[in-house]
């Protein structure tokens, strides 16, 4: 499907507006976003010294969230990330099936395309179905979200820590929006992230 | 068909070898909890003892760059890890690799070699002869140990500068180690 034609179709949520909601009760999660503009919709939703942003390692994002989650196994742990940056990684989802982290959430916000690298179509406008590829690896709690009510069902399914993992493909339309830009400071942005939990520099 | 046998001879000793113990006495030592593989022969008696260690996790990855991923989270959350992988395996991780440099947290990874020491199979040769190169190249200092007497001296070093000074790590296992792989009809 092309780009224009995803813009035309009705009833796409906005990714802004998602994200706003996925993390407007956030409570003590750690939320790791992926490499390109959900990042941004992270940074959007207010900087937090939980937010683990990535500005490269595409296709690590949700192998990053498992590491936090079997670390912190009483912390709800939250992958926020694209269509593109999930598929790069799509292993990933078979080691999570296998490892069954009940504390980790996984959410793509697919627009069907790569919005950073100027709207190319992925896989996911046609014939990938991450959904279907997430409960085929032993996800069990996988979700196809369409609208704004099941978006906040989920964000309070995310703060238990006891029935994941669990996987949410949200439908977003493909609009570029403004960067709002986090810390590009791997360092600082890890150091946060241990003081918030508690660990000091080595 | 192919077997592995423990070459050169096939003595008890040597068909369980007591390096692989060494190790696993200093990933407890230095309280490494997460331990993520991809499987290979070298591997199998650590990877057994991994298993059956409930103050580790043993996490089977479809391919090596995830575990570097893995590492990098683990830090974030409080915990040590080890990368386990073959030589093959190195190279899936470079990009990955940039990590390392990024985050300055505490990568070690054990990579049993291929591709050289009486390697019957051509196909490991290319990867196995640029697995020190492409490391170095990432910024990963590297180790090496080829004989039962060193591995536990070396990869104390490393896992000491791994986690004491966050200096990224790798100690290639030599092939003359583990023992040339065997192939027979």
């Amino acid at each position: 499907m092309s780009q224009a034609n995803l813009l035309e179709r009705p009833n796409l949520l906005e990714r802004r507006s998602v994200v706003n909601q996925l993390l407007a009760q956030r409570k003590d999660a750690v939320v790791v976003g992926g490499l390109g503009a959900s990042t941004y919709d992270i940074a959007a939703a207010g900087d937090h010294d939980r937010n683990f942003y990535l500005w490269g390692a595409m296709g690590g994002a949700v192998m990053i969230g498992l590491g936090v989650a079997l670390a912190q196994p009483k912390l709800p742990v939250v992958v926020i990330t694209g269509d593109g940056e999930m598929l790069m990684g799509m292993g990933s989802l078979a080691t999570v099936g296998l490892q069954k982290p009940g504390n980790l959430t996984i959410i793509v916000l697919d627009n069907e395309v790569y919005g950073e690298t100027g709207g190319q179509a992925s896989h996911t406008a046609g014939t990938a179905d991450l959904v279907g590829i997430a409960r085929a690896c032993g996800i069990a709690d996988v979700r196809a979200i369409s609208t704004m009510a099941e978006v906040e069902a989920f964000a309070s399914s995310m703060q238990d820590i006891s029935s994941g993992p669990r996987f949410a493909s949200i439908k977003i339309d493909s609009a570029n929006l403004e960067r709002v830009l986090a810390s590009r400071d791997g360092g600082f942005i890890v150091t946060r992230i241990r003081g918030a939990l508690g660990f000091g520099p080595i | 068909m192919h077997a592995r046998t423990d070459a050169p001879s096939e003595t008890a000793a040597e068909a369980t070898p007591s390096w692989p113990e060494d190790i696993f006495v200093i990933l407890q030592r230095f309280e490494v909890r997460q331990v993520p593989y991809v499987p290979d022969a070298g591997h199998s008696q650590l990877i057994e003892r991994v298993l059956g260690t409930p103050s580790m996790r043993a996490v089977p990855l479809t391919t090596e760059e995830e575990g570097v991923a893995l590492l990098a989270g683990a830090w974030a959350g409080g915990q040590r890890g080890v990368l386990l992988m073959q030589s093959s395996g190195v190279g899936n991780c470079v990009n990955m690799l940039s990590l390392t440099q990024i985050f300055h947290f505490p990568f070690l990874t054990l990579v049993t070699m291929r591709g050289e020491w009486g390697e019957f199979n051509p196909w490991q040769v290319p990867m196995g002869s640029s697995t020190a190169g492409v490391f170095e190249l990432s910024g990963i200092k590297v180790l090496r140990a080829s004989h039962p007497e060193e591995v536990r001296e070396v990869v104390e070093a490393a896992a000491g500068q791994a986690y004491n000074a966050c200096t990224p790590t790798a100690v290639l296992l030599s092939q003359r180690l583990i023992g040339a792989k065997v192939f027979t009809k």
